[in-house]
């Protein structure tokens, strides 16, 4: 008649959510993107994101053999952290930038600090960031080869021919955008960030998951609007229109996808503003100002290192707080 | 209508329906009732008794010991088979009173009923509400004659009642509101008079709109009570939230409710009250909701002191095949139980029992900072810091990071992505955080 029960500290029931549900919520959130990707750029995009995701996974197996722990290769973590990597890559990246790649995402981005959680920066953007400064020309290649776009459109990106007309007026001018293009995505770039459409409908999906907060990509998609607007509104001839820098470059995937990494961002909500506030700032800094074309990558990786100081200064009002007396004891 | 929303708070599945409309059936009599001296939170009582005692139902069998203690009575007639260590709801074996029940259920001569008690001395009540044995039945089990009696430098504007009853599941409270509406109302009229108050409030979740309707025709009838119906979120219940909801007053960080004038007691204690005075009556049995998909029939009971939990699943069907977890409590705050020979006590206002396929494993992942814990917090803290400092032995930092104002409503480990025992982990930071405390008072 004695039964044995099972003991644990209260409270005994949960909201059912985990990591593992999580991270492939997120890689589903991508897939209309990366679908999108496969069908402008063809079989080279499929290439690159299934030998990047590979690359990440194997990595992880690797990782976890090595450091005695449990496996964790398919709580979809690291697939998530490949198929960011690999849209963020152009289609004609080779073999062996997507493996290198794929492994410094894991390998240094993530698992030499301690694996998931422990990691300041975004593995992915970590890797991009590392191809683009070691592989510059590799990573600016926006050559199409195959699929919907082959051959069709001009081998620079708008950010890019922008940046070349501001550095250097004689050789270019503005680019002439056409909206609908762009916002649907019918452009030249990396794989996955081509369609703010659906990498709209993909960061709406998270929205309603729960799965990311609307601060973030509030706070950083405005800023960039705000202050590539007043660059325009002084100066319309030298520099791009500030719709055209919503939907060029990496800033919707960015902004949507890898600013909101709950790893690397801030814990609550006044911090999660002022993070996307910054990277909003540094992205539009360096796309009107700097010297890359793009900035999202860059800026997000510097707002990463500034999320243990952003929590520290944030900490939530707790209920009940009374504000110690001024003066003396 | 509450006034004020609470910061943080989570909305887990009410679970209700099981048993919200299942009036409170008698549970017979066991063969053998087992009476804890702590059922209560303060010095354990006195056993006034010895094996072989016959006692009757109602009857003293430990004493007071102390301010901030209560005496225990017999919850029916017997002999006292032993009086030694045995199962307790909070783990550890503690002192108990064995009863073999005689089946009579012979009741000693009852305390003399107070005459017009809307019009006594809020002394006898007071004493009268101690001589019953009365604590916070919402849980906390608190001495309740202590709550009424607040230091003259904290004077008393308003009572509350609370009949929120925000924990998933349980209906014990609820089921005390549709059928015992009259002397809820009346045992806060007591309380009013304690602190010569004109009105009461009774703050009542709207997921209740059948209990909400019944008090405010009691409340009509008698004049003396503003029924609150409050937005369905956990803990509304806690006693700082309902404060907060309901007046619009923030008890301070590691003050009491006093500190801003107000006494919550929760409406179960309020009819216990009433009883005592009116019938003499000592806090013997209450209501508890015997549930989950554990057991075979889910039931609202009323319970005497001293039945095992063997007993109670007994009368709701019993245990299914699968039931792998037992929880004295809601599934929020209750207390996960390991055998069924443990005693309902006073503070016993549910029994869940979840089959396997509800529980979840333990182990868990690495905090991913999502921050969830932190937007669930109802008291405005940061869990996960906690969890992590804690984690790392810095004791200080913890208690910088206000460890102590954690009120344990379970909000932070339910949104856990990572599935980490937060609150576990807190309770732990706390108790390091007052070991500190004392270390440096000297």
């Amino acid at each position: 008649m004695s039964r044995t029960f099972f003991i644990t500290s209260s409270p005994h029931v949960n909201d059912g959510d985990s990591i593992f549900r999580i991270m492939w919520s997120v890689v589903g959130a991508l897939l209309p993107a990366t679908l999108w990707g496969f069908y402008l750029f063809g079989m080279p995009a499929v290439r690159v994101t299934l030998i990047t995701v590979a690359a990440a996974v194997i990595s992880e197996a690797v990782a976890n053999k090595m450091r005695g722990r449990a496996d964790t290769t398919l709580d979809g973590s690291a697939v998530l952290t490949g198929l960011l990597l690999a849209l963020n890559l152009p289609p004609s990246a080779p073999w062996w930038l997507c493996i290198f790649g794929g492994a410094a995402a894991i390998l240094l981005g993530k698992q030499v600090f301690g694996g998931l959680g422990h990691n300041p920066f975004n593995p992915a953007l970590v890797a991009r960031v590392l191809l683009l400064v070691s592989f510059p020309a590799f990573m600016t290649n926006w050559a199409v080869e195959a699929g919907y776009l082959a051959d069709a459109v001009s081998s620079a990106t708008v950010l890019g021919e922008a940046k070349t007309f501001l550095m250097t007026p004689a050789l270019g001018a503005l680019p002439n955008v056409n909206y609908l293009d762009l916002f649907i995505g019918f452009r030249a770039g990396c794989i996955g960030e081509v369609s703010t459409l659906l990498l709209l409908a993909g960061g709406a999906y998270l929205y309603w998951r729960r799965i990311i907060t609307i601060d973030i990509p509030l706070a950083f998609i405005a800023t960039v609007f705000v202050v590539t607007t007043a660059a325009w509104g002084f100066a319309p001839d030298k520099y791009l229109n500030p719709m055209a820098h919503l939907m060029t470059g990496g800033l919707m995937i960015g902004a949507l996808f890898m600013a909101t990494d709950m790893v690397t961002s801030p814990l609550n909500t006044k911090g999660r503003w002022i993070f996307g506030f910054g990277c909003g700032l540094l992205t539009a800094i360096i796309r009107l100002w700097g010297g890359y074309p793009e900035g999202v990558s860059f800026s997000i990786l510097l707002m990463n290192a500034c999320v243990p100081l952003i929590d520290r200064y944030t900490k939530p009002r707790k209920f009940g707080f009374v504000a110690p007396a001024k003066g003396g004891e | 209508m509450g006034k004020h929303l609470f910061m943080g708070g989570i909305h887990p599945p009410d679970e209700k329906k099981r048993t919200a409309q299942l009036p409170v059936e008698v549970a017979p009599l066991p063969e053998r009732i087992f009476l804890p001296v702590s059922q209560h939170i303060g010095a354990p009582a006195k056993t006034a008794v010895k094996k072989g005692d016959k006692v009757l139902k109602g009857q003293v069998v430990a004493t007071a010991s102390g301010f901030v203690s209560v005496p225990i009575h017999s919850s029916t007639s017997g002999i006292v088979k032993s009086v030694g260590p045995y199962h307790h709801p909070m783990g550890a074996k503690q002192l108990a009173i064995e009863i073999e029940v005689d089946g009579e259920d012979l009741a000693a001569e009852p305390m003399a009923p107070i005459a017009d008690p809307l019009n006594a001395d809020p002394n006898v009540i007071k004493s009268r509400i101690l001589e019953a044995g009365i604590v916070g039945m919402g849980g906390a089990t608190f001495p309740t004659h202590v709550k009424l009696s607040p230091p003259p430098e904290s004077p008393i504007d308003a009572v509350i009642l609370n009949g929120v009853e925000c924990e998933p599941f349980l209906t014990a409270d609820h089921r005390l509101m549709l059928e015992r509406g009259d002397d809820i109302m009346c045992g806060l009229k007591l309380i009013l008079n304690i602190f010569g108050l004109e009105r009461g409030f009774i703050g009542i979740e709207k997921n209740k709109p059948d209990a909400i309707a019944e008090m405010a025709r009691f409340a009509t009838q008698r004049g003396w009570c503003d029924i609150r119906g409050l937005e369905v979120r956990y803990p509304q219940g806690a006693e700082k939230q309902l404060i907060h909801a309901i007046l619009g007053r923030d008890v301070p960080s590691g003050a009491l409710p006093m500190a801003v004038g107000t006494v919550v007691q929760n409406v179960a204690t309020a009819v216990a009250i009433w009883e005592a005075v009116t019938q003499g009556k000592p806090l013997i049995e209450r209501v508890a909701t015997v549930t989950g998909d554990g057991v075979n029939e889910p039931k609202n009971l009323l319970i005497r002191t001293g039945m095992t939990l063997e007993h109670l699943v007994t009368q709701a069907g019993g245990l299914t095949d699968d039931c792998q977890k037992v929880i004295m409590g809601g599934p929020m705050m209750g207390m996960a139980q390991h055998t069924l020979e443990v005693p309902a006590t006073k503070g016993t206002s549910g029994v869940l029992c979840l089959p396997a396929s509800q529980v979840r494993a333990t182990g868990h992942r690495d905090c991913i900072s999502c921050g969830r814990c932190v937007s669930a917090c109802p008291m405005g803290l940061s869990p996960t810091t906690i969890f992590n400092l804690i984690d790392k032995d810095k004791v200080a930092e913890a208690d910088e990071w206000s460890a102590l104002d954690c009120i344990e409503c379970g909000s932070c480990s339910y949104v856990c992505p990572a599935w980490i025992p937060l609150v576990q982990y807190i309770r732990y930071a706390k108790g390091r955080v007052m070991a500190r405390r004392r270390e440096l008072k000297g």
